[in-house]
């Protein structure tokens, strides 16, 4: 149980490039192996190319980053840093209307969290509950995956940890008259925030998305405006799929943020580019590992200049 | 995204019919949407470039068989290699021949669904394979993991060793196995912490356990969902901690598992098992070839062109395609087929075999269409007279009545059957314009609902 162990304190920026290093330093690596002094052919834009694929940019969003970067600069005499450079500036670029983090201002703030199974839901509940218990507001959970074994008690430990009361119900309770009960309690109590847990489910079950539409009806019989945000949480190991992911969420539950997590691995969560060109939804944090403080704002030209390899002088977003 | 992808092959394909012959210039032309089919699939880089490079040298220069078009020809040989890549036929089991108590670790990143796919397994061994099986959760690190596996375990009857807080997992592991060979049990499955395959301290430690148990199975849970860092973790696990199988997760979604083909490839180990659904029950055996057509977007359609080919006797087809050229399909011609369709695994069979299966699958439950059906619309035609099967048009009310008592069925029935009938025929005789050689190509649409042969009402 030492999940929130090890919480010495860093900048964001430090902790991030830390988390990202290895595949950063790859993929660096393998750009600098390839520009060093030469001129930008297509046999170059094609490697580049392919090193976006490998970071999970996508087939179709690679080609048309490096095309973008073919019309610019073709010809041209590049050194290394200016092509990781160039190629930051343009990922940054896409990345940038999405970056913006959540603060919630209405009282209660209902906020739901979804995503596939083990995404990482009710770590990112345990997160953001804590750095909003540390602005000094007044967090409800509730337990709302009721169908795998012992979620409730995961979140529970979580709730003793950050100083937040957890509504439970048994297992296999309705997780929407779960949800309604905490917001009776949250706003009778004056809770400020109520970050509402939810089972794992693929998006291709019907029925479950149906079940977590559900949760939204009855949540809106006590308040019209609830959900006031509904986080989708994805996992950065997730390839393209991530695409139909958010796609069928949006158009289900109306999702009105992500949050992005597992990016201490060598998962470069790349299919985050596409996901901002294609669905422009804010991506509201990130994760860079398992305890409490491992939730970062996410910064679009810190994340695109820490994918591409740039080192810590660039710590000023 | 699926959909479209097989449609873009499609397109590709169909140039290629066109021109009616294979050359490099086709096979490029094709591969190139083979290689962002692969790509979008989540194959990783590498994987798709060798595979690419192996399918060209197999396909440019190859004869053309004059049985089939250029492009069924590039889809079965991409098909072929790609089946033979995930590990051709069948999925080898999990290795329990050691002396019990077998230990089997199961090891992935965090999320990636090993606790509940240790309870699948653990129900598996304990039904199938009559196995007495001990569990135990060695993750101390995510916040009630243990409490999971126990829960999982009550509600399978399955035995979970108790839990003691604060023990180590080495130690947890040690204690399990001594459990085990005490209270005569034949497996045990030892859950771990989830973990990052870069996370040095932890990755020792899985290592440690597994010096300390020596397994006879080292699994790797691995999300059919992952992109292009599949290859990474793979690697990794083998590497620091060695893998003997891999198990893929979550393959009831609608991700195209170009994941599988990365593991396979890089560790060389068979996938053994998959996970498809949140129920307990949900674990089957890998099959390379449904995989296969499920990476490239287009359903098993190089087993239903051999299948096709393989039971549809020559002769007959041509007889059907001098009827057909004349514009004429009677009942018999209609039985011929009924009959192809069974020889051919059923409709279900051939349905799981062709492109955008959920869809059609949807459609022909929606259509009720089923072998039963089939059975039943061959007893009608059986019993009709030789005159009324050469010439539909005779059958009228009291011989639609006799028709009825005759195979069991009722004259609604004989009525559908006598619908879609002309349904077919209707169709038959549009394609008899495109001449005889797209006849077989189109019979075999034809049996798609909604390509005349299903009923529309």
């Amino acid at each position: 149980m030492s999940e929130s162990g090890g919480t010495e304190k860093r900048g964001w920026f430090g902790r991030l490039r830390q988390g990202l290093s290895r595949s950063s330093t790859k993929l660096a690596e393998g750009i600098t192996g390839i520009f060093t002094k030469r001129k930008l052919d297509q046999e170059m834009l094609d490697e580049l190319e392919e090193l976006l694929i490998q970071a999970d940019l996508g087939a179709g969003t690679s080609a048309e980053l490096v095309a973008e970067f073919g019309r610019t600069r073709f010809g041209k005499e590049v050194t290394p840093e200016e092509v990781r450079g160039a190629l930051a500036g343009e990922i940054a670029e896409i990345l940038e209307p999405v970056a913006k983090p959540l603060t919630p201002t209405e009282t209660p703030a209902v906020v739901l969290v979804v995503g596939v199974n083990g995404s990482g839901k009710t770590t990112t509940i345990g997160k953001l509950a804590r750095l909003w218990r540390e602005e000094g507001k007044r967090v409800l959970l509730a337990a709302g995956d009721t169908f795998r074994a012992a979620a409730v008690e995961q979140l529970q430990i979580w709730g003793e940890r950050v100083g937040a009361p957890v509504v439970v119900k048994g297992a296999g309770a309705d997780p929407a008259g779960l949800a309604y009960e905490a917001l009776e309690r949250a706003r009778a109590e004056g809770f400020d925030i109520l970050l509402i847990d939810t089972a794992g489910r693929l998006h291709t079950k019907a029925n479950l998305m149906e079940e977590l539409k559900k949760v939204i009806r009855v949540l809106r019989k006590l308040d019209e405006s609830a959900p006031h945000h509904c986080l989708l949480v994805l996992d950065a190991t997730t390839g393209q799929n991530a695409l139909a992911q958010v796609e069928t969420f949006k158009s289900m539950v109306d999702v009105t943020g992500l949050v992005v997590t597992k990016l201490d691995g060598t998962a470069k969560g790349g299919v985050l580019v596409a996901l901002a060109d294609r669905f422009k939804l804010p991506v509201h944090a990130i994760g860079v590992g398992e305890s409490a403080d491992d939730l970062r704002p996410f910064s679009a030209e810190g994340f695109a200049r820490s994918l591409m390899g740039f080192s810590a002088a660039a710590d000023q977003s | 995204m699926f959909e479209s992808l097989s449609t873009k092959l499609g397109e590709v394909f169909d140039r290629l019919r066109r021109r009616g012959a294979l050359t490099e210039e086709d096979v490029n032309a094709a591969l190139r949407e083979v290689r962002v089919a692969l790509l979008e699939a989540d194959v990783a880089l590498p994987v798709v470039k060798e595979f690419i490079a192996a399918v060209r040298e197999r396909a440019v220069g190859q004869e053309v068989l004059k049985s089939v078009t250029p492009a069924q020809m590039v889809v079965k040989i991409v098909h072929d290699h790609l089946v033979e890549m995930l590990g051709g036929g069948g999925a080898p089991g999990l290795a329990l021949n050691a002396s019990p108590p077998v230990p089997i670790l199961m090891i992935g990143l965090q999320g990636s669904g090993k606790t509940t796919s240790t309870a699948k397994i653990a129900i598996r061994l304990k039904t199938r394979e009559r196995k007495k099986v001990l569990m135990a959760s060695l993750d101390t690190r995510r916040p009630a993991a243990q409490e999971q596996l126990a829960q999982l375990g009550r509600q399978a009857e399955i035995a979970t060793l108790p839990i003691v807080p604060g023990e180590p997992p080495v130690a947890i592991a040690k204690r399990a196995l001594t459990t085990a060979r005490l209270e005569a049990y034949d497996v045990v499955l030892l859950d771990t912490a989830g973990r990052l395959h870069i996370d040095e301290e932890l990755m020792a430690e899985v290592a440690s356990v597994r010096d300390a148990v020596k397994p006879a199975e080292s699994l790797l849970v691995a999300d059919a969902m992952t992109g292009q860092d599949a290859v990474n973790v793979a690697k990794s696990f083998n590497e620091k901690v060695g893998v003997t199988g891999i198990m893929l997760t979550r393959v009831d979604g609608d991700a195209r598992g170009g994941a599988a083909l990365s593991m396979r490839h890089v560790t060389g180990r068979p996938i053994k098992l998959i996970g498809v659904g949140e129920k307990l029950d949900a674990l089957e055996e890998f099959h390379p070839d449904r995989i296969a057509g499920r990476i490239l977007g287009m359903g098993d359609v190089v087993s239903l062109v051999e299948k096709a080919a393989e039971t549809i006797e020559e002769e007959e087809a041509e007889k059907l395609a001098a009827k057909v050229a004349k514009g004429r399909f009677d009942l018999d011609d209609m039985a011929k087929q009924l009959k192809q369709i069974q020889k051919m695994g059923g409709l279900g069979g051939i349905a799981g075999m062709l492109p955008g299966i959920g869809k059609l699958q949807k459609q022909i439950e929606s259509a009720k269409i089923d072998d039963k059906m089939v059975r039943r619309q061959l007893a009608i035609i059986s019993s009709m007279t030789p005159g009324e099967r050469r010439n539909p048009d005779l059958v009228k009310a009291s011989r639609r009545r006799r028709i009825a008592v005759g195979s069991g069925t009722s004259v609604q029935d004989v009525n559908k059957l006598l619908k879609q009938h002309q349904e077919m025929s209707r169709m038959v005789k549009q394609v008899s314009k495109l001449g005889q050689k797209g006849l077989l190509r189109h019979g075999l649409s034809a049996l798609r609902p909604g390509g005349g042969f299903g009923p529309k009402h």
